[in-house]
């Protein structure tokens, strides 16, 4: 019995992050009824990843800008730039595909220096200089393009934005082997590390999760894992992109977790005083965050173009919101300093979803957007109402206002204000 | 004459754990200027709040007579409708908008929801000159001096018939040329039948203006002194404000001081709008290794400004000045230089410049001395852990583990991780800027502790603090600065209460 009440109160605590699974997995559900199971058949589950693929990538920038307390409206356009510069490079000037991509990452760094010195050294909000950015980068593309469409593209560009790992049964075989290897092995290794990571904490007696609830995560995320690896291997495949994807998601996590850099991140938008108090050189932190979002921004650029195989004058239009939508619904906060890469990569999965059901339902875009719009709201609104709740009383109000018991745990002391605490005797040391 | 416009009686205010004042009265007669004196913290401003209805009448006991009927104010709107106005030591004006259209805010000269400029700016000008300030009504704000701002709030006091005008500070902020206006302006205001009470750190401008002096210590009144009859001495005051049973103890420790280690020479500071106001003034001092030195001054003193400019220019403009450590010039002027050169500066303000509040404990310690943490590119958080727990231990944190989040922590808590944090940079100069702010007893002690073990390690410690008992407890030496200006510099042997407010309050030469 108490165990429950525990679980009940660490989820009470969690809320957020039990949230946005059970959304995910809700919204997954409603579609699947609604659409007479086409969401989940193979062929859409590989549109599905691929669809979303630039969506995620741009996420994961934009969730580190929106992390150190900034925004980026630019990127949307900085991809069809950047598409356009591809277009000029290899389909003009011939080049081939090893040198035009890692020039277009270069532009996209220059483009991303150029916004970041405005914002950091200057001092100007990235909302306004990002907002230039946007208007003067699809200037640029349509200047590039001269208001024409670029096609098509050779190959090997295209196989970045639809092309699949090579089938190693020689395509006798139901499933794709080489997938299910990579599935496998990528869910087990989840696994491991996550356990590893609880040993550790256990070993050093931080706060920690009941054994429930990681079990029931760990095992939900596995399952997850091996479904779209079935998937998958039962239509063409791993898509390039994913395997892109993936590489970005494993690095960039890291580096917001273990990196000076990544640290520096959350330390400036938690509280940019006591970083900069703290010795930490803010503005180059915030200049490099650019960089790298610029650069990101050129990497779905090029995935998006290939994918068209075509680089046009509105390409990229409007991919800056569901980025940032999909960093806020992933539980980033509105004021910074809080945030993960995986978060947003659920969050850009949920609008994927919703994109895609709703698409093959038939909607409009018109009732598209409503509906996005409203999820967007619902979810920051939720956040917002969790933390005033959590403000007040330790966090478990919501679930007490569904009537469940929860104990006063050893959390909710440390909820209540220092001034109603008893006072602590000193310790004679 | 001596008929009271304004009783309070009984006055106690509690906030949850603390009593901020007990049992106040306050007695103010009709036409006169009243001074209210303490140090910091003892009270004063919360009083101020509880007559002004910033504080409701059913969130504290006693009892307030202004013109003799009740009083039971629940915001400010009502008690400025009673003709009581408070001036706050910040300034509440709205710098784009013009001097006029500051003067009635929230009160502005409209007919039938259209405001009549005509009326607005004749009205206003009528009273700027009764402040006797010259400028044009369309002004903004912005333009116009902080000496003159605080005249267009006195101005906007006086469009709402103010018969008491509460000045918190009123000075603090203003060079000699206004603050000797602004004194002008409050004995004319007298002349017309305006009561006025004043809070002021500054003892030769009460003994200027002042009919009456009340004195609050530690939430209580002490005593009101009447300073028309009698030799009322600035000495007499001083006693009054510091002259408290030492409740609080103080560790005990042996100190061994050893050789110099940092020097501040010359240093000056000019404030970071007002160009024209130096902060801190020509300011040289120096610390030992295994020292503990006070800083003591009072509110606008410019101690905080003097150790943030001299933290890799981290408030306003250093205009001259050279920091010296073990007798060789070091440059200060980024924060990153100055934790290199090993100063550590923990702030006065731990909520706003010195934690992040929605981290947890390891994360806010690691802070300052990330780098040293990193093993092969990357940073090794097992290690951050050991190293968070180890400080968890030895300064006694309250939490539940490392990994709680630092803003559910009370105040000492809270502080104890900043110690930790500078500790973690292994400085060989802490600067510790008001150390024992809102945090309770037991806490403080456990602070006081540190410092003397820092002291004991070796490390050179500065200690900026507005209680003077704290300084005498825990320093070996104590400087005083007075409006920017070091105006003394005493041994622990020779230093009293006494003789530091001497030193806090003296004028410069």
């Amino acid at each position: 019995m108490s165990a429950l009440r525990e679980s009940l109160g660490f989820l009470a605590s969690r809320l957020r992050q039990v949230g946005i699974f059970v959304a995910l997995i809700l919204i997954v559900l409603l579609f699947q009824i609604l659409t007479d199971g086409i969401l989940l058949q193979p062929q859409n589950v590989t549109n599905l990843v691929v669809q979303n693929s630039y969506i995620l990538i741009l996420a994961i920038g934009m969730v580190m800008v929106i992390i150190a307390g900034h925004i980026d409206l630019s990127v949307g356009s900085v991809a069809g730039f950047i598409g356009a510069c591809a277009g000029v490079m290899i389909v003009h000037w011939g080049w081939d595909w090893w040198l035009a991509i890692p020039a277009c990452l270069l532009v996209g760094a220059l483009v991303g220096a150029w916004q970041g010195y405005w914002i950091a050294y200057v001092g100007i909000p990235a909302f306004i200089v990002t907002l230039a950015g946007m208007l003067i980068f699809r200037g640029l593309t349509l200047i590039v393009l001269k208001n024409q469409q670029i096609t098509p593209f050779p190959g090997e560009l295209r196989a970045l934005g639809g092309g699949f790992l090579p089938d190693i049964s020689g395509g006798t075989s139901v499933l794709e082997w080489l997938t299910v290897i990579l599935g496998v092995g990528a869910t087990l290794a989840l696994v491991i590390q996550a356990v590893k990571e609880r040993r550790i904490r256990k070993k050093f007696e931080l706060e920690n999760e009941p054994m429930a609830w990681f079990a029931t995560k760990t095992a939900f995320i596995a399952l997850l894992m091996l479904t779209i690896t079935f998937l998958l291997a039962s239509y063409r495949g791993t898509p390039i992109v994913l395997i892109v994807l993936a590489v970005l998601v494993i690095v960039y996590t890291a580096l917001m977790n273990n990196s000076v850099f990544g640290r520096h991140t959350y330390a400036l938008g938690g509280n940019l005083h006591a970083a900069e108090l703290s010795g930490i050189k803010t503005k180059a932190v915030t200049f490099r965050l650019f960089v790298n979002m610029g650069v990101l921004a050129a990497l779905a650029g090029l995935v998006f173009t290939a994918r068209l195989n075509s680089a046009q004058p509105a390409g990229g239009t409007g991919f800056e919101l569901d980025a940032i939508a999909a960093a806020f619904i992933g539980g980033a906060a509105v004021t910074g300093g809080i945030g993960t890469v995986a978060g947003a990569m659920i969050g850009g999965l949920i609008m994927g979803v919703l994109n895609n059901g709703m698409s093959i339902l038939g909607l409009g875009t018109d009732y598209q957007q409503l509906i996005k719009g409203l999820v967007l709201l619902l979810a920051v609104g939720f956040d917002i109402f969790n933390k005033n709740r959590s403000g007040k009383g330790g966090g478990a109000s919501i679930i007490q206002r569904l009537k469940l018991k929860t104990p006063p745990a050893a959390d909710a002391d440390a909820g209540r204000p220092a001034e109603e605490r008893p006072v602590p005797v000193p310790a004679g040391n | 004459m001596n008929t009271p416009i304004l009783q309070m009686r009984g006055i106690t205010k509690t906030f949850p754990g603390v009593k901020a004042l007990q049992d106040v009265t306050l007695q103010v007669n009709r036409g006169e200027v009243h001074a209210i004196c303490g140090e910091n913290g003892a009270g004063k401003s919360t009083l101020m709040k509880v007559l002004s209805g910033v504080y409701p009448h059913s969130s504290f006991d006693g009892d307030i007579l202004f013109e003799n009927e009740p009083c039971n104010f629940s915001s400010i709107s009502d008690s400025e409708k009673r003709g009581i106005v408070i001036i706050h030591q910040e300034l509440a004006l709205s710098p784009y908008l013009s001097i006029a259209e500051n003067i009635y805010l929230g009160n502005e000269q409209a007919k039938r929801g259209w405001v009549d400029w005509r009326k607005t700016n004749l009205e206003a000008a009528k009273l700027l000159a009764r402040v006797g300030l010259s400028e044009n009504p369309v002004t903004p704000v912005q333009h116009i001096s902080v000496g003159k701002q605080q005249l267009v709030e006195i101005a906007k006091a006086l469009s709402k018939e103010v018969k008491l005008l509460i000045l918190d500070e009123p000075t603090a902020a203003l060079n000699d040329e206004d603050s000797s206006h602004l004194l002008d302006l409050i004995l004319h205001l007298k002349g017309q039948g305006v009561t006025s009470i004043i809070i002021s750190h500054k003892l030769n401008e009460i003994r200027k203006v002042a009919d009456a002096v009340t004195v609050i210590r530690d939430g209580k009144t002490i005593e009101t002194l009447r300073l028309g009859d009698g030799e009322i001495t600035q000495e007499r005051i001083i006693r009054a404000m510091v002259g408290r049973d030492l409740e609080s103890l103080y560790p005990d420790r042996e100190p061994r001081i050893g050789e110099e280690v940092l020097r501040i020479e010359d240093w000056s500071v000019r404030h970071p709008q007002d160009y024209s106001r130096m902060v801190v003034n020509n300011a040289s001092l120096n610390v030992r290794k295994g020292e503990v030195v006070g800083l003591a001054g009072l509110m606008g003193a410019g101690r905080t400004e003097l150790a943030m400019s001299v933290f890799g220019r981290s408030y306003g403009t250093a205009t001259s000045g050279k920091v010296f450590k073990h007798g060789t010039e070091i440059n200060t002027s980024t924060v990153s230089e100055a934790i290199k050169h090993g100063i550590a500066y923990a702030t006065e303000d731990r909520k706003l410049y010195g934690l992040n509040l929605i981290e947890d404990v390891k994360r806010n310690v690691s802070m300052a001395a990330l780098r040293k943490l990193v093993k092969g590119g990357w940073v090794d958080k097992n290690q951050e852990t050991v190293v968070a727990n180890d400080y968890r231990k030895s300064m006694n944190i309250k939490a539940p583990s490392v990994a709680a989040i630092t803003g559910k922590l009370s105040g000492g808590n809270q502080q104890k991780v900043v110690l930790s944090k500078w500790m973690f940079s292994d400085p060989d100069v802490l600067i510790l800027d008001e150390p024992t702010r809102g945090i309770d007893v037991g806490a403080k002690f456990e602070i006081y502790t540190i410092i003397a073990k820092l002291a004991a390690e070796g490390k050179a410690v500065i200690v900026i603090s507005s209680e003077l008992p704290e300084l005498l407890g825990i320093c070996d030496r104590i400087y005083a600065l007075s409006a920017g200006h070091i105006t003394g510099e005493v041994p622990i042997a020779e230093a009293s209460q006494e003789t530091l407010m001497h030193y806090m309050t003296k004028e410069k030469e």
